[in-house]
């Protein structure tokens, strides 16, 4: 196992707040309605993202969208690497996706492998009208032609360092911290 | 994560091992219900099943499991097969191990079938049923549907009625429960009680009225009129009027209390026609769980580490 050291922390609980409040203006300036959209959150840290970019949207245009909950891992390209097995867990989409406007949302886009696995688990559900990804880090290291639609904050890295983006619903705090590995790369 | 290499039995399973499976049920059970029912996670896999005894719902939803998994599922008939030429368990099993099966699915009527055969393969074995012994897929999917629909199994009083000594879903159901702390009440003639149930933890009845009284779910098993040479019963009649589950027997249960049967049923034996129409009897819901939970158990044998990983 890598260790990793705290390096620095590049954004607190109000240049989230504020990212998410301008991604709000974003998506109803780039679909001028949001009346077919559904907000889907990627299991972990998408999941309260989601909830948070719901409420900041009602709070602002007074329009509510209704929201779902991805998990992933059966649409995953390294279950046979993996060491430990993942535990499945419930896929949610209240309204379905068939010809939706879906609005993914996780925390940190890096390889591109999650939104690949979450874009053939959603339209294995049905055809979306479209889908747009939104990210709170965008870290660069693509290894698929994905990009995102709405960042957070783009944050240019090295494969040795790793971005945690910590949630006050799971970690008690908000805040998106850098870190870097203290071994030497295998 | 399954940690040994088979599934043999519930009675050599941790409730960790359980508890996972059946967590991973849940979401398998919203794949059966969607418009597309399949997920791409078992690409490239390939297992058989392998069934010398009869089967309709164990064999259909193992292979439909491994369907909606995407993982490859060959059915071997045994009636037509070089089984029927002599050649041996292990040899049939072998011939397909390196034709790239990685997983057996095995039915038996002997019991510690499974075993003898997960001992000479590098396949991983599921036992679909071994003789007497134990159809450990059969007591998952029961305790996955009494857990959805009563909660903790910790805290209920499940009455298995009917014929326990060759039952193999009693033994599985027996041994899974218990580890969980479920007051399990056992009834039956007294000619089909086995020797050795009282060792097991469970409460022995001979008065079917008693076992049920109170109880939050009633197994009934399917009265194995295969096994009955040997002048067990008087005959079926008699079995139904003093061992069959009736409308009124059902009113001896809790209020909100559940009835299972595992299948096939034999209408007017052991269970009569108008309780499979009772609202609370859930005969056809274990049938789309047992597919759920088989997903779920393919998934965790199939879908990580290979065989060859584990000792």
């Amino acid at each position: 196992m890598k260790k990793f050291i705290d390096k620095a922390v590049i954004m607190d609980e109000d240049q989230m707040d504020r990212a998410l409040k301008r991604i709000a203006h974003e998506l109803l300036e780039k679909n001028k309605t949001l009346d077919n959209a559904v907000i889907l959150g990627i299991r972990t840290r998408g999941v309260p993202l989601a909830e948070r970019l719901k409420k900041t949207i009602e709070e602002i245009h007074g329009i509510v969208v209704p929201i779902g909950v991805l998990d992933i891992n059966l649409y995953r390209d390294d279950l046979t690497s993996l060491t430990e097995q993942p535990v499945i867990h419930q896929t949610v989409i209240p309204v379905g996706v068939k010809g939706k406007k879906i609005i993914l949302v996780d925390d940190v886009l890096y390889t591109g492998r999650t939104i690949r696995a979450a874009l053939d688990s959603i339209i294995d559900m049905g055809r979306p009208e479209l889908i747009q990804l939104v990210v709170m880090v965008d870290r660069g290291h693509r290894e698929l032609p994905i990009r995102a639609d709405f960042v957070g904050k783009n944050v240019p890295t090295s494969k040795r360092e790793k971005i945690d983006v910590l949630l006050k619903e799971i970690d008690g705090v908000d805040k998106v911290i850098i870190k870097e590995s203290i071994e030497e790369d295998e | 994560m399954i940690k040994e290499k088979d599934l043999l039995g519930l009675r050599n399973i941790s409730t960790d091992e359980i508890d996972e499976i059946l967590r991973n049920a849940v979401p398998m059970k919203d794949i059966i219900m969607r418009d597309i029912k399949k997920v791409p996670t078992l690409r490239g896999k390939s297992m058989a099943t392998l069934f010398f005894e009869n089967s309709t719902r164990t064999k259909s939803s193992f292979e439909i499991a491994a369907k909606y998994l995407s993982a490859d599922c060959t059915n071997l008939a045994v009636s037509t097969s070089s089984v029927q030429k002599g050649e041996t368990l292990i040899d049939t099993a072998i011939t397909l191990e390196v034709m790239g099966i990685e997983l057996f699915v095995m039915r038996h009527g002997a019991s510690g079938a499974p075993h003898f055969l997960g001992r000479n393969t590098k396949a991983r074995i599921i036992n679909a049923g071994d003789g007497m012994n134990e159809h450990p897929t059969q007591g998952l999917l029961d305790m996955y549907t009494m857990k959805d629909k009563k909660g903790d199994l910790g805290n209920l009083t499940v009455t298995i009625l009917g014929d326990v000594a060759h039952s193999r879903v009693a033994r599985s159901n027996i041994w899974g429960l218990v580890k969980y702390g479920t007051k399990v009440r056992v009834v039956a003639p007294e000619t089909l009680i086995p020797v050795e149930l009282q060792r097991m933890g469970v409460e022995v009845y001979t008065d079917v009225d008693k076992a049920l009284k109170g109880a939050d779910v009633v197994n009934v098993l399917r009265l194995q009129k295969e096994r009955q040479s040997s002048g067990l019963l008087p005959s079926l009649v008699e079995y139904n009027k003093f061992w069959g589950l009736t409308s009124k027997r059902v009113e001896l249960l809790k209020d909100d209390a559940i009835i299972m049967h595992p299948g096939p049923m034999n209408r007017g034996v052991e269970i009569m026609p108008d309780v499979y129409e009772h609202p609370r009897c859930v005969v056809d819901e274990q049938v789309t769980n047992g597919v759920a939970v088989r997903m779920a158990l393919l998934f965790m044998m199939l879908g990580g580490k290979s065989g060859d990983d584990i000792n």
